[in-house]
């Protein structure tokens, strides 16, 4: 990696090419030995009905039934080819873009949208599915992750051999969230303590406007040298490798090695939000470049080519696709508030008093009005 | 459990009171850890943690990198996993790294998960001056925590309450601020150490020791001024009080003990008996937590008062010179100042 920079595509592994070619990797190779034409058509499902939840989220914004909506899009490859390096006994701290490993970690996507919609600040339940809440504050979750994970080193839940039992902790990051304080900490304690946690930075080249150049000098994966642990940066639109390379790095953690880091280059195709305009900041022709390397169409490619996507497949993942859109737009245009008192739940496990007097003085405000009924 | 309660007794000073009550509760409970910077074979630097490392080990009492926000962060992870890690600050000038993390993760993730992950990680900062320290190392900080909903701040002023609100602070399910007054680790006082462990010990124990926690202490009973103090300003709205009587002024000292919540029910009897206010606290007065209990005994109580709440603390200027501390912080003289000009009206 010595001498290029944070968005060089040199040296990346890589086990597809750009046009669906297979490439073959003697290091990677033995970790998707096993899939089969099933597993990749699966993949393929996957990485498709994502982008049509995520295309119809965009829309929902642009009716002004979303205050805000964070697009995927190009990024399917590095979310579900990680993601499907995940098993149960493994703990996910996304930052705020992954819907596609939310997707495969069975979180139900309509059901997410309460925190894009106004409604509360996270709508899934991060004990039932193994993944934590979307964090907004750019790598805070970073160091939670460390923590869980040396948790899991002292329940002996690390190393011991046993598939069923051993764990390790995935954290997603930016390329901007590298520049963050507490990514850094979360290196060196993860480090230190030989925690099992993968960090996988999607590097999808901006921080809203920034290029990852003005994060960075060198390739992300590099900053793993500096706290002495593996890096490896891996073709982030090729899903193949991005599930080989997540795969070696989940085994080394759970077995009791330390922390890696994965730096999956990617690139984001649509705007960081839904408030950003990108024509202010990016070229079309580079656009136009990465446009080429779709992850979705590069997977298309090779399974087209093998014969391996029959149109019946094809089909019926894309009514999959209409259906979820449509459940989202049902979900998201249903969904009522709860009783304005609920603003006041959660504050505290236990009851605080200065909340108590002020849920109760609200409740006598609303109350005076006389169409106004509240309830607790 | 039956145990005389006279064997339970000990005398101990208030630094001494932490140490043995983070003891009790890493013995009561595996999932207990303590973390921070030289708290492990050094025993801390102000040795509030001496011996605990060598009776319980690495895994439960844990040397960490040099990094405050590292440390929270860290500790509300192993919070989503059952711990209850309990974190020492060196000093309260160091706690702004870790501010974004106490902030807006530590305060708001139950909120934010609907009540779906609690995590109960205990703060602890030797935080006030009086010891003739350098810059950072004499702050009140409890304002900049208390103005954040989902944290809860307690100061203990006796090493009894020392010994109590540690434990009631780390079985608490939420996150507790435990603001440890420096200047006073070396006062003694007796400490119950059995009462603790029945009210922990009981069903609902961990709701009865968070309501405990949150209610204030009448330090001493009196009925012509009321004193309002917590921590490091306990002991000299006492010695204030003392002076009063002998000219014939009763004081009362109340010893709210929680920051946030305060317990308004207590200071409010005290102020409907008294009908006058004197708040004391070492931290700057403006925008402080006086300023808040002014305005919400104004807002309950202002046909009872008989004069202005008054309030002596620091200035609006950052913590001076130790040269200059014992001017900066509330004295006897500026507390009983103030004291006469509430019984002048």
């Amino acid at each position: 990696m010595a001498g290029i920079g944070p968005l060089s595509e040199e040296g990346l592994i890589r086990l597809l090419d750009h046009h669906g070619n297979r490439v073959p990797d003697a290091t990677y190779d033995q970790y998707v030995a096993h899939l089969t034409m099933d597993d990749l058509r699966s993949y393929w499902r996957d990485m498709t009905l994502t982008r049509a939840f995520d295309m119809e989220s965009t829309s929902l914004q642009r009716q002004g039934e979303l205050g805000l909506w964070v697009p995927a899009i190009g990024q399917e490859a590095a979310q579900i080819g990680s993601a499907r390096a995940t098993r149960d006994p493994d703990h996910i701290f996304p930052s705020y873009r992954e819907h596609g490993v939310l997707f495969v970690k069975g979180v139900d996507l309509p059901q997410t949208m309460g925190m894009w919609r106004g409604m509360e600040h996270s709508s899934w339940d991060p004990t039932a599915h193994g993944v934590h809440t979307y964090t907004l504050v750019i790598g805070a979750h970073s160091l939670h992750a460390v923590g869980y994970a040396q948790a899991l080193n002292w329940d002996g839940l690390v190393g011991s051999g046993d598939p069923d039992r051993d764990g390790a902790v995935v954290c997603y990051v930016g390329d901007g969230a590298t520049s963050q304080g507490d990514v850094n900490e979360a290196l060196i304690f993860s480090a230190v303590n030989d925690a099992p946690v993968v960090f996988f930075i999607q590097n999808n080249q901006f921080a809203i406007s920034e290029p990852t150049t003005r994060q960075s000098k060198v390739p992300l994966a590099q900053r793993a040298q500096g706290v002495g642990i593996p890096g490896v940066r891996v073709d982030g639109n090729d899903v193949v490798a991005v599930h080989a390379v997540t795969r070696w790095a989940l085994e080394h953690a759970r077995s009791g090695n330390g922390p890696v880091v994965v730096e999956a280059l990617t690139y984001r195709m649509g705007a960081h939000t839904t408030s950003d305009d990108p024509t202010r900041y990016r070229a079309a022709a580079d656009e136009q470049y990465w446009q080429d390397r779709d992850p979705i169409a590069r997977l298309d490619a090779f399974l087209r080519t093998a014969g391996e996507l029959p149109a019946d497949f094809e089909e019926q993942v894309r009514e999959e696709g209409k259906e979820l859109a449509r459940r989202t737009r049902e979900a998201v245009k249903g969904w009522q508030r709860g009783p304005v008192l609920s603003m006041f739940d959660n504050v505290y496990a236990e009851p605080h008093p200065l909340v108590d007097e002020e849920r109760a003085w609200f409740a006598r405000y609303e109350s005076s009005f006389a169409d106004t009924e509240v309830t607790s | 459990m039956t145990t005389d309660a006279r064997e339970t007794v000990r005398t101990l000073t208030l630094g001494g009171a932490i140490n043995a009550g983070l003891r009790a509760a890493l013995e009561r409970d595996p999932k207990v850890v303590l973390m921070g910077e030289d708290i492990g074979q050094l025993g801390g630097v102000f040795r509030v943690t001496d011996g605990l490392w060598k009776d319980f080990g690495d895994h439960r009492v844990i040397d960490t990198p040099l990094a405050e926000s590292g440390i929270v962060g860290t500790a509300i992870g192993m919070a989503m996993r059952g711990y209850r890690p309990v974190v020492e600050i060196q000093f309260d000038g160091f706690i702004f790294p870790a501010f974004n993390q106490i902030t807006t993760q530590l305060a708001k993730l139950h909120y934010r998960t609907q009540g779906r992950i609690s995590v109960p990680v205990v703060i602890r900062v030797p935080f006030a001056g009086g010891i003739g320290a350098v810059e950072h190392h004499s702050e009140s900080i409890e304002a900049l925590f208390a103005h954040t909903a989902g944290l809860r701040i307690v100061s203990p002023a006796t090493p009894q309450d020392a010994f109590d609100l540690i434990q009631q602070a780390i079985f608490s399910p939420d996150p507790v601020l435990y603001l440890e007054p420096k200047a006073r680790y070396w006062d003694k006082g007796e400490v119950d150490t059995a009462r603790l462990a029945t009210q922990l010990d009981a069903v609902n124990g961990a709701s009865a020791a968070t309501a405990e926690m949150s209610s204030a202490r009448i330090a001493k009973p009196g009925t012509d001024v009321t004193l309002l103090a917590y921590g490091p300003a306990v002991r000299v709205a006492l010695q204030s009080a003392q002076i009063a009587e002998s000219e014939d002024v009763s004081v009362e000292v109340v010893d709210l003990r929680s920051i946030s919540p305060f317990d308004m029910d207590t200071v409010m009897a005290s102020v409907n008996k008294t009908g006058r206010v004197v708040v004391v606290h070492e931290a700057p007065t403006a925008f402080g937590v006086g300023g808040e209990l002014a305005a919400r005994i104004s807002e309950k109580a202002f046909f009872h008062l008989n004069a202005p709440v008054l309030r002596v603390g620091g200035f609006h200027t950052p913590y001076p010179g130790s040269k200059f501390e014992h001017d900066y912080l509330p004295s006897v003289d500026r507390i009983l100042d103030a004291v006469d000009r509430v019984m002048a009206h």
